[in-house]
């Protein structure tokens, strides 16, 4: 067995395996926790507990104005690379029929161009990323590990993936056989790493943040505040 | 007991407290932090002094610590590979400072976090575990003492007769006082029963002027819960408890809370907790009082005709819903609104909220603070500058005097009460 077929098998399988059954626990866990009722009276014409949370999770989604002109370049650059990641990971063909042989789910891909653009402005945010991490002083004041593994495991898919990049998707999908199994399986390696490390450390914000934009804005639609 | 045990005995206690509040909603929220720090920029004691242990989030790392060890799904990970440290003694004593000195619960860091982490709750919760451990600022510990005896910070309730007699001389009108049956039990703030009782005249004033049925009363009348600030659960549950007692046994439809915003806070939102059922009285906000007066017709204001900006308190405005209503009544008022930089859910709090105004060694970062607010005002070009908490006024009041600014922070209720027409 080569290491692609060990890659592509038995330790994305695994990867596959802890990102799912790890991210399930995690959420469970937290949902289980015991929940605090709030029985003070509701402001009258305030809006379902429902519409509260969509609210807050939809108005999570841009930034507000008043905190724009100091924050503006650490904002933008945080859409810079969540959209660069959606785009290379949903949008690019090799990766469509990858997931379509796992799920039989498949979507019109974008074109490649798009793709080489999205993975390296989102290399190049996620450097910036990192810069300020190191130099801000509020940033190195609340970092810990998890942030520079996080950062790391979600570098590591994209340059593997640009250094597999030899040819068009037209191409590569047209072929029956790999031709760099090598660094192929290198790309699937970092990726099964992120899998893996996903459930545990921050990148779990991708499920979480829904909840937790959610609850506050429960929280403050009963009360009568607009967010 | 020696000093050691001593502080195994109180850092469990902190644990033991730290643990009973991670609930779903702060469990989801002390998971949820991406550590992109944008809630510093929201927060007035970081902007003002540029100094990144004052960012929000940091605020709260020994409660998430607890959280991490002690009750996160990974706990038993956590633990067995010593991953987080346990939080010390020594840790919560540094930390005191960031959760009492330079954290007002204002919740502006709250608005901007991008996860929607309800930081200024969670400074709430971690401050419960912070009383256990006997590690709140002394000045608020004596105010603490003190309510324990008196159920106010201000008096005992044996004087309230004295003060409302005195006040009622004062500025010529009835309060009374220890009704056996009233529509609305009235309360204050701790300010009101000494150097401000011109706001007990005023409040006093109003409710006349539209002939209900009301009373003060010496079992349940200072409605500033010191508890809920200091995070002295047993305190707040007994101060509430006080009041909502009290109306119930004058069968009181309605407590009419005063200008002041903890108050708000802690009566409006929290205590229905401690009842665990809907409460049998309505909690009203001064504020949401008088709007509701005017818009019924039942209340009529002169028009001042002048421009005034609007403070927005924090636990009234940001945490409380009472956005529009200030608004609904300086616009009844006839004064043309002209707003902060920052209003309304964006506002910077007056750096005096949850018990900083009366922490005395916290005076030079709440001044920092001031500064900010000053010059927003001041850029506003209003004439007039209102708000509707007592303890915004009493911190804005002391920012004033210190730099010698000439430009009062008025009440709301009072801008109401001395305009009456029939």
């Amino acid at each position: 067995m080569d290491i692609l077929t060990i890659a592509r098998g038995p330790i994305f399988a695994f990867g596959l395996a802890v990102f799912v059954l790890g991210s399930l626990w995690r959420l469970i866990a937290i949902l289980r926790r015991p929940r605090m009722p709030d029985l003070s009276p509701q402001r009258a014409g305030a809006p379902s507990k429902l519409s509260g949370a969509l609210h807050a999770i939809a108005r999570g989604m841009w930034p507000r104005k008043e905190f724009g002109q100091t924050t503006i370049v650490a904002s933008l650059n945080g859409y810079v690379f969540h959209i660069g990641l959606v785009l290379v990971f949903f949008g690019y063909a090799p990766h469509i029929a990858f997931i379509h042989r796992l799920t039989g789910l498949r979507w019109p891909a974008l074109p490649d161009p798009v793709m080489y653009l999205s993975a390296g402005v989102s290399i190049i945010s996620l450097l910036l990323a990192l810069f300020y991490r190191l130099t801000n002083p509020v940033l190195k004041r609340i970092s810990n590990a998890d942030d520079i593994i996080s950062w790391a495991l979600v570098l590591l898919p994209l340059v593997t993936g640009m250094a597999v990049v030899g040819e068009t998707s037209t191409v590569i999908l047209a072929r029956d056989h790999v031709i760099y199994g090598g660094p192929l399986a290198v790309h699937l390696l970092t990726l099964e790493l992120l899998l893996v490390w996903f459930p545990f450390g921050k990148l779990m914000h991708a499920f979480l943040f829904f909840f937790a934009r959610g609850a506050t804005g429960i929280r403050f639609s009963h009360r009568g505040v607009k967010l | 007991m020696s000093s050691a045990a001593s502080g195994e005995v109180r850092l469990a206690a902190a644990m033991q407290s730290f643990v009973s509040e991670f609930g779903v909603t702060s469990a989801l929220h002390l998971e949820s932090c991406v550590r992109c720090g944008l809630c510093a920029e929201a927060c007035h004691f970081y902007i003002t002094t540029g100094d990144a242990k004052y960012t929000p989030i940091y605020k709260l790392q020994p409660f998430q610590r607890a959280y991490l060890r002690e009750a996160s799904p990974f706990a038993p990970l956590v633990r067995a590979l010593g991953l987080v440290k346990k939080p010390s003694l020594a840790d919560l004593q540094q930390w005191q400072e960031l959760l009492y000195d330079s954290c007002t619960m204002c919740g502006r860091c709250t608005v901007a976090c991008p996860m929607g982490i309800d930081i200024a709750e969670l400074v709430k919760e971690a401050r419960h575990g912070m009383f256990k451990a006997g590690l709140i600022p002394e000045r608020l510990a004596l105010m603490d003492r003190t309510a324990r005896q008196w159920n106010s910070t201000a008096t005992p309730g044996d004087d309230l007769p004295d003060i409302l007699a005195e006040a009622a001389a004062q500025y010529g009108v009835e309060i009374p006082c220890d009704l056996d049956q009233a529509d609305i039990l009235v309360t204050a703030a701790p300010a009101e029963l000494g150097d401000h009782t011109k706001a007990l005249a005023d409040a006093a004033k109003v409710l006349n002027h539209i002939g209900v049925r009301w009373t003060m009363h010496q079992s349940g009348f200072d409605a500033s819960n010191v508890g809920f600030n200091n995070g002295d659960l047993d305190l707040q549950e007994r101060l509430t408890r006080a009041l909502i007692d009290t109306a119930v046994k004058i069968g009181a439809t309605t407590i009419l809370l005063p200008e002041c915003g903890h108050a708000y806070g802690a009566a409006r939102w929290e205590a229905a907790k401690w009842y665990g059922a809907a409460l049998p009285v309505r909690i009203i906000h001064m504020t949401e009082f008088l709007d509701e007066l005017i818009a019924e017709g039942r209340l009529r204001v002169n028009r001042i005709g002048m421009t005034a900006t609007f403070h927005d308190p924090c636990q009234i405005v940001r945490r409380g819903g009472l956005e529009a209503a200030a608004r609904r009544v300086l616009s009844a008022l006839g004064l043309e609104l002209i707003e902060l930089r920052n209003h309304g859910v964006t506002g910077f709090c007056c750096g005096g909220g949850g018990g900083v105004v009366s922490n005395q060694r916290a005076a030079p970062l709440r001044q920092k603070v001031f500064q900010m607010k000053k010059k927003q005002v001041e850029a506003s070009g209003a004439k007039r500058f209102v708000t509707s908490c007592g303890q915004c006024r009493i911190t804005l009041e002391m920012g004033a005097k210190l730099t010698h600014w000439d430009m009062p922070a008025e009440s709301l209720l009072e801008l109401v009460a001395d305009n009456l027409t029939d």
